[in-house]
C-alpha cells in the first residue's frame, strides 16, 4: 500500500452511541497533544443514548488545524452501519481499518485488524475503542513505552485492574500498528513540537465557561437543553473545585432568565445558557431586562429548528431571534466568537459591557462551536479585568436618573443609603410606575440613546488577508477556520475575508470597509442569510451572493472552495 | 414620584393609588405597613419587595423600599436569586392569585421545593381585578363572568394542600376581615427559616360580587389556639375542607434546611456574591488544568 501522511491527516472514528467513540476522542487527542502534535476534534451525533450512528473526526497537522474538513484519510468503524452512514465522505483514497469479518466489510482499502478479538482476550468487548487509539498512536511513531504513563494518567482514578487492562489493550492496538509502521505499509510523519505540549486542549464551551470566570460571572441559572448544557456543565464543575459560583438548574427556562435577572439586580453576575428552543421561552426576560435596564449574558448555542429540529445537530439560524427577541424596543450588544480564543476574551468582556452599558448581551456559538476543540496557546490573563460599575448609593439615589449619555448609575439594595426600585412598567426615574407621556419619552430616549454608544465601542470585525482586496468574503461565528483555511487552500486571487466577531450593532466604520469590495459573499448556516440580510439593512449595501447550508453539519473546507470558487 | 425624605416604609400621603375605592388591597397594605414597621433590624435598605403583574402586583410602589416588579408569574424565580445571592436581605414575594397560581403557578410548585427562605403573599379575592372580571384559578365553580359566560367549570385551585403536598414548611391563610391574625402570621412567617406561604383573602368590591367582605368573613374561622400545626395528615385534612376555611398557621415545621442554606458558596463565608472578588490566579490553575 505504502501510504505515507507527512502534512496532514483525517482520522474519523465510528460506531454506535455507547460504544466509546467519545472515550477514545478524549484519550487519542490528549495523548497526541501531550506528544506535541496539533490536534483538531469534532464530532457528529445522534439525539439517543445508545445505538445509531456518531463520529468523530480527529485532524493531526504539521500546522496548528482547527477545522472540520470532508476528507477522511484513515476510518475507524466500530459498527458496519457507521460505514454506510459515512458513505458520502469515504473515497478511494481512505483507508479503513476494522475487524473484517465481524464488521463484514468489503473495501479494497481495508485493513484488516482483529479489534475486536483483542478486546475480548483481554477480557471484553468493552476494550475495543482502546485497542483502536493504541492502533493509531503506533503510526504516529510514538515509543511504546510512553503509552504506559499516558493511561496511567488519564485513569489516575480508576483500580489498578483497569488500568491494566486498558495498557493491555493499548499496547495489542499498537502492536498491531507497529507492523504496518515499520513495513512502511501506513505511516505518519506529521511534525511534532516542544511548545505544542504546553498547550491547552479546549473545546467552545469550556473557552465560555472559562471566560464567563474569568469576567467574574458568579452565578448561571439555566435549564438543560443540548448543545447549550454543557457551559452548564462546565461551570458546575468549576463550583465543586472553588466554592465561589452559585449554579442552579431551574424549572424552566423562564425561570432560569428571571432568577438571572434578580440576580444582577442584588449585585451578582449572572448568565443564562440555552439554545433556540429555551430562548424562546426567554423571551419575556430579555423584554424585562430591556425594560429594566438590568445587565444581563445569555449565551445561545445554536442548532437546526424550527421546534425542536435536529437537537444534536449545527446551524447559525437563530441569529434573527437574538436581535428580535423581546417585544418593545431597547438595545442589546450580539457577539459570536470565532475561535477558542475569542471566545474566551469575548465571553470575559460580555460581563464587563453588560455590567457597563446595562444592556442584555448575547453569546451566540453553535453545537459546532461548543463540540469541537483543539490546542491553542494558554490564555494571557495579564489585561483582564473584571470592572464592575454599580456604585454606592446615596439617600436621594434614583435608580433611572436621567443622564446625558443615557447610563444611570446602578445600585444595588443595601449598598449605601439609597433604595433600589426597578419596575417592567414605564416608570419615573425612581423606578415608580407612571402613565406620565413625557416621562415615557424621555426614559425611552434614554434606553435607546446608549445604541450609539454601542455603535461607537462596536468591535470591528477582522481582516483576513491584504487590506487591498477585490472580493471580501464575509463570515461569523464558528466558520471563522472554516473560510480562513478555504481561503489559503484555494487559488482565488484578490480576495479577503472579514470575520464578525460583534453582529449588533455594528461599529459605523463597517460601512467604509464593505464599500471597497466589488464582490461580497457572506457564508452562514441558515437558508436565508440572516446576517447579510442584517448588513444589507444596517448599511444599505447590496449582498447578492450568499453560500448558504442548513443540512445541520458545519462547512466543510472542500465545499466552501468548490463553492466560492464557483462564484467568483 | 416625589422627593424621599427619610426612610421609612409609610408610603406616600398624596400618592395616587390605582385601586378602586374599598379594594381589599388597602386592607392588606395596611396591616403589611403595620406588620414590617414592627419587625426589629429590618429598614428599606435590608428589605426587597418583589411583585409580578396585577392589581396587588402594584403594592411595592406604595412603600418606600427596595424592590423589584418584574413579570406577570415571574416574582418568584426573580425573589429566589435575590434571596440566593444575598443572605443579608429579606426578601417577600407578593403578588395576587392569578400571578402566582396561575402564570407562575410551575415557580410556585418548584419554588416550595426549593424552600428558599422568602416570604409569598398572595392577595386572593377569587378574580381577577387588573384585566377587569374574568376567573382565576381561585375563582368558584358556578361563577360566571365575562368570558366565563355559562359559569366556571373548572375546580378552584387549592393552593394551601398543594403546598402541604408539594413540601412547603410553612402555609398560612390570612384574611383582611381578621387583620390581627393576619398579622400574625405574616410575622411569624417571615421568621421562618425557609420558604413561607401567607395566602390572604381580600375582597374585589368591583369585580367580584359573591365573596365580598361578608362572605370572607362569615367563610373563615380563627384556628384554635390548641391546633397542632406540625401534624401534616391533619394539616392536609383541613386544607381540603372546601366550606369553611381556616385562618392561621396550618402547616409548619423547621426540618427542612433552606435552599440559600445549603448552597456551597456559604460553605466557608456567608459574604454576598456582590462583595466577593473573583480570583484570577485560581481561574488561571482551573485553565491549565485543561492542559
Amino acid at each position: 500500500m505504502g501510504k505515507i501522511f507527512k502534512d496532514d491527516v483525517s482520522i474519523v472514528l465510528s460506531g454506535e452511541a455507547g460504544q466509546g467513540i467519545q472515550t477514545i476522542e478524549k484519550i487519542l487527542t490528549k495523548i497526541l497533544k501531550e506528544e506535541g502534535f496539533n490536534v483538531f476534534a469534532t464530532k457528529e451525533y445522534m439525539s439517543r443514548i445508545r445505538g445509531g450512528s456518531n463520529s468523530t473526526e480527529i485532524r493531526v497537522g504539521s500546522d496548528t488545524v482547527r477545522t472540520h474538513i470532508n476528507k477522511i484519510d484513515l476510518l475507524l468503524p466500530l459498527t458496519k452501519k457507521s460505514v454506510d452512514h459515512l458513505e458520502n465522505r469515504i473515497d478511494t483514497e481512505t483507508i479503513i481499518i476494522a475487524e473484517k469479518e465481524t464488521l463484514n466489510l468489503d473495501n479494497k482499502n481495508l485493513i484488516d485488524i482483529p479489534i475486536f478479538k483483542i478486546a475480548n482476550e483481554i477480557g471484553s468487548k468493552i476494550y475495543s475503542n482502546i485497542v483502536a487509539v493504541g492502533f493509531v498512536l503506533s503510526l504516529f511513531g510514538i515509543e511504546k513505552e510512553q503509552l504506559k504513563k499516558h493511561m496511567e494518567n488519564y485513569f489516575a482514578k480508576k483500580s489498578k485492574d483497569i488500568i491494566q487492562k486498558n495498557i493491555q489493550a493499548i499496547e495489542k492496538g499498537y502492536d498491531e500498528g507497529k507492523k504496518l509502521y515499520s513495513s512502511e505499509d501506513l505511516k505518519i510523519q506529521i511534525k511534532n513540537n516542544e511548545e505544542t505540549k504546553d498547550n491547552l486542549l479546549i473545546n467552545g464551551n469550556d473557552a465560555v465557561a472559562l471566560g464567563a470566570l474569568a469576567g467574574g460571572c458568579d452565578s448561571i441559572f439555566s435549564y438543560p437543553m443540548t448543545p447549550g448544557t454543557g457551559v452548564l456543565l462546565s461551570l458546575a464543575n468549576f463550583s465543586q473545585k472553588f466554592d465561589d459560583i452559585l449554579v442552579e438548574q431551574a424549572e424552566d427556562e423562564i425561570a432560569a432568565i428571571n432568577m438571572a435577572i434578580g440576580g444582577w439586580y442584588a449585585g451578582a453576575r449572572s448568565m443564562v445558557t440555552t439554545s433556540g428552543g429555551g430562548f424562546s421561552l426567554m423571551e419575556e426576560g430579555v423584554s424585562l431586562a430591556g425594560m429594566l435596564e438590568s445587565p444581563m449574558v445569555i449565551h445561545i448555542a445554536q442548532r437546526p429548528g424550527p421546534a425542536t429540529g435536529l437537537p444534536t445537530r449545527t446551524a447559525q439560524e437563530d441569529l434573527n431571534l437574538a436581535l428580535y427577541s423581546g417585544h418593545g424596543e431597547f438595545p442589546r450588544i450580539i457577539y459570536a466568537p470565532g475561535n477558542i480564543e475569542d471566545a474566551f476574551f469575548i465571553s470575559q468582556k460580555a460581563f464587563n459591557e453588560a455590567d457597563k452599558y446595562q444592556v442584555p448581551v448575547f453569546l451566540l456559538t453553535d453545537q459546532y462551536f461548543v463540540d469541537s476543540y483543539y490546542n491553542v496557546k494558554k490564555f494571557n490573563l495579564d489585561n483582564i479585568k473584571i470592572e464592575k460599575y454599580f456604585i454606592k448609593t446615596d439617600k436621594n439615589y434614583k435608580r433611572y436618573k436621567i443622564t446625558e449619555n443615557g447610563i444611570s448609575p446602578r445600585g444595588i439594595p443595601n449598598y449605601g443609603e439609597g433604595i433600589v426600585g426597578v419596575d417592567s412598567d414605564e416608570h419615573d426615574e425612581y423606578g415608580h410606575i407612571t402613565e406620565d407621556l413625557d416621562i415615557r419619552i424621555k426614559m425611552m430616549d434614554k434606553r435607546m440613546g446608549k445604541l450609539d454608544l454601542l455603535k461607537e465601542n462596536a468591535i470591528m470585525p477582522e481582516i483576513i488577508g491584504s487590506e487591498d482586496f477585490k472580493n471580501l468574503i464575509i463570515s461569523w461565528g464558528s466558520n471563522y477556520n472554516s473560510v480562513k483555511e478555504a481561503l489559503k487552500k484555494s487559488k482565488i486571487k484578490n480576495t479577503s475575508m472579514l470575520h464578525f466577531t460583534q453582529l449588533y450593532p455594528l461599529n459605523n466604520k463597517v460601512k467604509d470597509l464593505l464599500k471597497k469590495a466589488e464582490k461580497i459573499i457572506v457564508v452562514e448556516n441558515n437558508a436565508t442569510g440572516q446576517f447579510a440580510n442584517l448588513l444589507k439593512l444596517e448599511t444599505n449595501i447590496n449582498i447578492d451572493n450568499r453560500i448558504l447550508k442548513y443540512d445541520g453539519m458545519p462547512f466543510s473546507v472542500e465545499e466552501l472552495i468548490k463553492k466560492i470558487e464557483e462564484i467568483i | 414620584m416625589n422627593e424621599t425624605k427619610t426612610f421609612s416604609l409609610d408610603y406616600e400621603d398624596n400618592l395616587d393609588i390605582a385601586w378602586c375605592p374599598g379594594c381589599g388591597n388597602f386592607g392588606i397594605l395596611n396591616l403589611l405597613k403595620k406588620t414590617l414597621e414592627e419587625i426589629e433590624n429590618l429598614n428599606p435598605e435590608n428589605f426587597v419587595l418583589v411583585s409580578g403583574i396585577g392589581q396587588a402586583a402594584k403594592i411595592p410602589h406604595y412603600f418606600k423600599t427596595n424592590f423589584f416588579n418584574g413579570l406577570h408569574g415571574r416574582a418568584l424565580p426573580a425573589a429566589t436569586a435575590i434571596k440566593a445571592t444575598r443572605p443579608d436581605l429579606t426578601v417577600i414575594a407578593e403578588s395576587g392569585e392569578g400571578d402566582m397560581y396561575g402564570e407562575g403557578g410551575n415557580h410556585f410548585i418548584h419554588t416550595i421545593r426549593r424552600n428558599i427562605n422568602i416570604t409569598n403573599i398572595v392577595h386572593d379575592n377569587m378574580i381577577y381585578g387588573l384585566t377587569k372580571g374574568q376567573a382565576s384559578p381561585t375563582t368558584q365553580t358556578g361563577m360566571t363572568t365575562p368570558v366565563q359566560v355559562n359559569g366556571v367549570i373548572l375546580k378552584p385551585f387549592n393552593p394551601i394542600a398543594v403546598a402541604i403536598a408539594t413540601g412547603a414548611t410553612f402555609v398560612a391563610r390570612g384574611s383582611v376581615t381578621d387583620p390581627k391574625t393576619t398579622t400574625e402570621i405574616i410575622k411569624e412567617a417571615i421568621k421562618h427559616p425557609g420558604y413561607a406561604l401567607v395566602d390572604i383573602y381580600q375582597p374585589c368590591v368591583t369585580f367580584n360580587k359573591i365573596n365580598t367582605f361578608k362572605w370572607f368573613k362569615d367563610h373563615t374561622y380563627k384556628l384554635d389556639e390548641k391546633y397542632d400545626y406540625t401534624n401534616k395528615e391533619e394539616a392536609i385534612k383541613l386544607a381540603l375542607k372546601e366550606d369553611e376555611f381556616p385562618l392561621g398557621i396550618i402547616y409548619k415545621n423547621t426540618e427542612r434546611k433552606p435552599f440559600d442554606e445549603q448552597l456551597s458558596i456559604y460553605k466557608n463565608t456567608k459574604e454576598p456574591l456582590y462583595k466577593r472578588q473573583r480570583n484570577l490566579k485560581r481561574i488561571e490553575e482551573f485553565i491549565n488544568s485543561k492542559k
